[in-house]
């Protein structure tokens, strides 16, 4: 065998490094310039960890490293392949841009608690790696629950009654599915298979009974819950209540995609591509999918509060990538895959510019932005550029995935999800391109706003327009993402 | 050779410890405290041995008092099951020694030395019904224990001694249970050591005998009221909900996963898997009334006001979980339940000292007690959140593990209605538990998290101690389930399962 250009325990170290900044966090409580030293430090490691595995994998191989044998016959153990790469590289590198937004947004607003908050997030990240990186299921659904609980604290940060209520909902939506469904599903199909492997031709043997089958598949698909995926939903538009870095990085990237990756790991993985499409249960997919896209894209168009149009954007965008799973071809596939990359980084962006309002007028409502592109033209900028990348338009990266889940939907000539995924654009244009267009033309008597430049802090700015540009880089280079996601469909 | 002479060595200290506090302990409390921690360690240090002895050889001791052979002469039979439970009694019995200082001092400031040759007592009866090989024994130890816990229990808070009093009556009717079974086994074979008993009943016409039977039920009635087994539990909530906080620490965890080990011991020592699920065909009838059990008790501990009682149906539900499993009839059951008496005991006793401690500081038992907490006592409240977490049923705590194999026991058996309990069950805890995380963080909302911050003041460092060393067993312990698993559980799954 070739010699591994990294050492083997690299998918465990990348997980474990925000772990061992806790500590140093919170032992520097009284020093916050030396606590985010901690948090950037560990956020670094973290990216440059992942990336030194990236050129292995990317040369069409995967790596896995057994960390301990947890139950006899399942351990705990960490395989790198093509799409656990694509998620761990999109979170990882978006916290670096968090943490230096977060810098400008908790000291800008002089927040309470912040060592709690930036502890909260690095434990947050460790489960997210862990969760990519995740060998079998039980791995998976051990750093799908750390994560749960480990942002209980980031959604209720202000403590006050709409936090509690906010957290409340938040737990009550996550912990119920993953215990009360996703673990008795886990249970069932370990009893029934004796293996909870990732393997692209599924664990399940070709003669299972159909409804025994659509059962776990229901069971996986809502036992997800932080994939938003409708009715179980409404934790997340509650969990807005949070600062806007835990909404950026957490329910536009982290927790909510940790929700779709799961679900498409166990639809590639688990049940496999070949035995969704020969039991024709991938069309059962596609129709909760595809209700989810549409009925939140209407909902998001009714939301005066920004975070919640955007919360209820993000619903319908996860949805996206749990139909481009649920065509059951290999374009699709690759589509949703990619779609967790490019979505990733147009809605964070709009989080970024969401939170940038908020820090420099105190405007939470899209009817008091009026005229805001006067005072805020950068941020409106990059909001404007976010929108085109959610809405597929070029030049946004959002453009490429959209079309392979175009692509995929004629693949598997289901023509009708074709139409969803159009009549879900004009949707997202119409709620997004109005905020951009009111912020920018409007007459003198309308505009709230005076004709003079006040942009946010630095720190609140420079990530946006980082992350705004990179989503323009990928329309013109998606090639590394893109052959992540082709060799993830292709290699396993 | 002092490695054999370990198995006795458990039961020995504790014992002449209990003579030595109670005729020197009365001149100076640190003296009596003194001598209990010497004890404790000694023992849990002797059951280490024991356990290490055993995971070497694979072969259970056979450890004879005064040589005398058996049948006639008391013999200590320690396989796996029982030196993990033994390492387990003593250890938990240490960690609440280590911690009981303070609360005893404040809750019994008069006679501390006799309170602590109680103690004594009641962990040898403890370790020597978990060591014998003699189911006469095992009732003699059985009244040592009890009694002892009867006088611990009383000196407790408000109308304890009404509650001890309900206790020492339902108690007794259980001792009487297993000792009438006891003798209608007697009478049938002659003989009380196990070993011979297993020989015996497993002739074919013992197997057929009415009169075996009936001391088989008689036997398990009596162990399920001892253990509070659902609809047996009355009197638990209330004797433990007034006991003192290291009584409480003390027997929560311990009384009940003893008698969870009793059970089991007799059921494949002295019975065997075909007459308990073959000639006796009720196993499923009980796998029901567990799981009735389980959610009978989850209900109840929802409906508390009062943090003890909380946990004190908590341990009613656990109950259900570890008869259940035992009654599944399958190998994931079964070491479910073995395991689960270990994650079970660690987690009980990880919350008990935790809600001790905040008793202790506030003054409080109602769920007032928990505003704030987070503040006031974080590492405390750290040790209350694992320990929540452990209940729950979150990885990678112990807590989980246990709760795998037993949903996949009811999975492989198909007692899906177990299955439905233990998941309704881990629901019902998420909510306790975040329904006073909730408190415990958010405190007093008027502040806005804002306003001035409560004063931290912990539980001193010997309370806080031993709480920290059971909450990262938690974890530990989940961590290393496939050892635990693999070198103590599986040996213990009688053959023929």
């Amino acid at each position: 065998m070739e010699q591994l250009p990294f050492l083997p325990a690299t998918p465990a170290l990348a997980i474990l490094v925000s772990l061992l900044a806790v500590p140093c966090i919170y032992l520097s409580d009284q020093r916050p310039n030396l606590r985010e030293g901690w948090t950037f430090a560990a956020a670094f490691a973290k990216f440059f960890l992942i990336l030194s595995m990236a050129e292995w994998i990317l040369a069409g191989n995967t790596h896995t490293y057994e960390l301990c044998r947890i139950l006899p016959g399942v351990s705990l153990s960490f395989t790198v392949d093509g799409f656990g790469m694509l998620f761990a590289l999109v979170a990882s590198s978006l916290w670096i841009v968090t943490t230096i937004y977060s810098i400008g947004y908790m000291r800008g607003l002089n927040e309470h608690a912040q060592t709690r908050f930036f502890i909260c997030f690095a434990v947050a990240l460790s489960a997210t790696i862990g969760v990519a990186f995740a060998g079998n299921l039980l791995t998976l659904y051990i750093f799908y629950e750390i994560l749960s609980l480990s942002t209980y604290p980031l959604v209720t940060h202000h403590q006050d009654e709409e936090a509690r209520s906010g957290g409340r909902k938040y737990l009550t939506y996550l912990l119920s599915t993953s215990i009360g469904l996703a673990l008795p599903a886990m249970l069932i199909t370990y009893t029934l298979t004796g293996s909870l492997e990732f393997t692209s031709m599924g664990v399940f043997p070709a003669d299972t009974a159909k409804p025994l089958l659509t059962i776990l598949l229901l069971m996986f698909m809502f036992g997800f819950a932080k994939a938003g995926l409708m009715p179980l939903h409404s934790w997340l538009p509650g969990a807005m209540v949070a600062p806007t870095p835990v909404s950026a990085l957490l329910h536009a990237v982290a927790v909510v995609k940790v929700g779709v990756f799961s679900i498409v790991r166990v639809l590639t993985g688990i049940f496999g591509i070949d035995l969704l499409a020969a039991t024709s249960l991938n069309t059962l997919i596609c129709v909760i999918a595809a209700f989810s896209v549409l009925v939140s894209s209407l909902i998001a168009l009714s939301q005066d509060n920004l975070k919640r149009r955007l919360a209820f954007s993000t619903i319908g965008q996860l949805s996206y990538i749990i139909l481009g799973a649920g065509l059951a071809s290999r374009l699709g596939v690759q589509g949703s895959m990619l779609h967790i990359a490019m979505h990733a980084f147009g809605k964070i962006t709009l989080f970024f510019c969401a939170g940038a309002i908020f820090v420099a007028t105190g405007k939470k409502y899209i009817s008091e932005m009026v005229g805001i592109g006067r005072r805020m033209p950068v941020t409106m900028f990059a909001f404007f550029v976010g929108s085109l990348s959610v809405i597929g338009l070029p030049p946004a990266g959002g453009l490429i995935s959209k079309w392979f889940l175009v692509l995929g939907a004629m693949e598997a000539e289901m023509f009708w999800v074709l139409m969803v995924y159009l009549a879900s654009s004009f949707l997202n244009a119409a709620y997004f391109l109005p905020i951009v267009y009111r912020a920018f033309f409007c007459s003198e008597e309308e505009a709230q706003f005076e004709r003079k430049v006040a942009e946010a802090p630095l720190w609140c700015v420079v990530p946006l327009v980082l992350t705004a540009a990179v989503s323009v880089l990928f329309f013109f280079h998606p090639q590394p993402f893109f052959d992540l996601a082709v060799m993830a469909v292709q290699g396993r | 050779m002092t490695a054999a002479q370990f198995p006795i060595l458990i039961l020995i200290i504790p014992l002449l410890a209990a003579f030595a506090i109670s005729l020197f302990g009365g001149r100076r409390d640190k003296l009596a405290y003194g001598l209990l921690l010497a004890a404790m360690s000694g023992s849990f240090y002797a059951a280490l041995q024991t356990l290490l002895l055993v995971l070497e050889t694979n072969i259970p001791i056979h450890y004879r008092l005064g040589g005398w052979a058996p049948p006639y002469g008391i013999e200590l039979v320690i396989d796996h099951l029982n030196a993990m439970v033994l390492c387990l009694v003593s250890g938990c019995a240490l960690l609440t020694a280590i911690y009981s200082l303070p609360t005893v001092r404040a809750e019994i400031p008069d006679r501390i030395h006799h309170y602590y040759t109680l103690y004594c007592l009641l962990v040898t009866g403890l370790a020597g019904m978990v060591a014998t090989g003699d189911a006469f024994n095992l009732y003699v130890l059985l009244e040592i224990s009890a009694l002892s816990s009867y006088a611990m229990l009383a000196r407790g808070r408000g109308n304890a001694y009404y509650a001890t009093f309900k206790y020492i009556i339902m108690g007794t009717i259980g001792a009487c249970f297993y000792l009438l079974g006891v003798g209608y086994l007697y009478i049938k074979t002659g003989t009380l050591n196990m070993a011979d008993l297993f020989r015996l009943l497993a002739e074919e016409e013992m197997q057929q005998s009415i009169t075996i039977r009936i001391g088989f039920i008689l036997i398990m009635i009596g162990i399920w009221i001892k253990m509070a087994f659902f609809p047996l539990h009355g009197w638990l909530p209330n004797a433990y909900t007034r006991a003192s906080t290291t009584t409480s620490c003390l027997i929560a965890p311990l009384m009940t996963k003893v008698s969870v080990y009793i059970m089991l011991r007799l059921m494949f020592s002295v019975f065997s898997v075909e007459f308990v699920y073959g000639v006796i065909p009720w196993h499923e009838q009980i796998v029901w009334l567990a799981s009735l059990a389980i959610v009978a008790g989850s209900i109840s501990a929802l409906a508390q006001r009062n943090l003890k009682k909380m946990l004190t149906y908590i341990i009613v539900a656990e109950v259900g979980y570890m008869v259940g499993g035992a009654w599944l009839a399958n190998e994931s059951g079964l070491a479910g339940t073995v395991y689960h008496i270990l994650s079970d005991a660690l987690m009980t006793l990880a919350l008990f000292m935790a809600v001790g401690a905040i008793i202790h500081k506030t003054g409080k038992s109602s769920f007032a007690a928990m505003e704030g907490i987070f503040r006031k006592m974080p590492v405390t409240s750290a040790v209350f959140v694992l320990g929540g977490f452990a209940i729950i049923g979150i990885p990678p705590t112990c807590g989980f593990f246990s709760k795998w194999y037993l949903i996949r026991g009811g999975i492989e058996t198909g007692q899906w209605l177990f299955v439905g309990a233990l998941l309704f069950s881990s629901l019902i805890n998420a909510i306790i538990f975040f329904r006073l995380i909730e408190r415990a963080y958010f405190g007093d909302l008027s502040g806005h998290g804002h306003g001035p911050l409560p004063e931290r003041d912990e539980a001193p460092a010997v309370m806080l101690v031993p709480m920290v060393v059971t909450a990262a067993a938690l974890v530990i312990i989940g961590l290393y389930t496939s050892e635990i698993i693999g070198r103590i559980v599986l040996w213990t799954i009688p053959a023929g399962l």
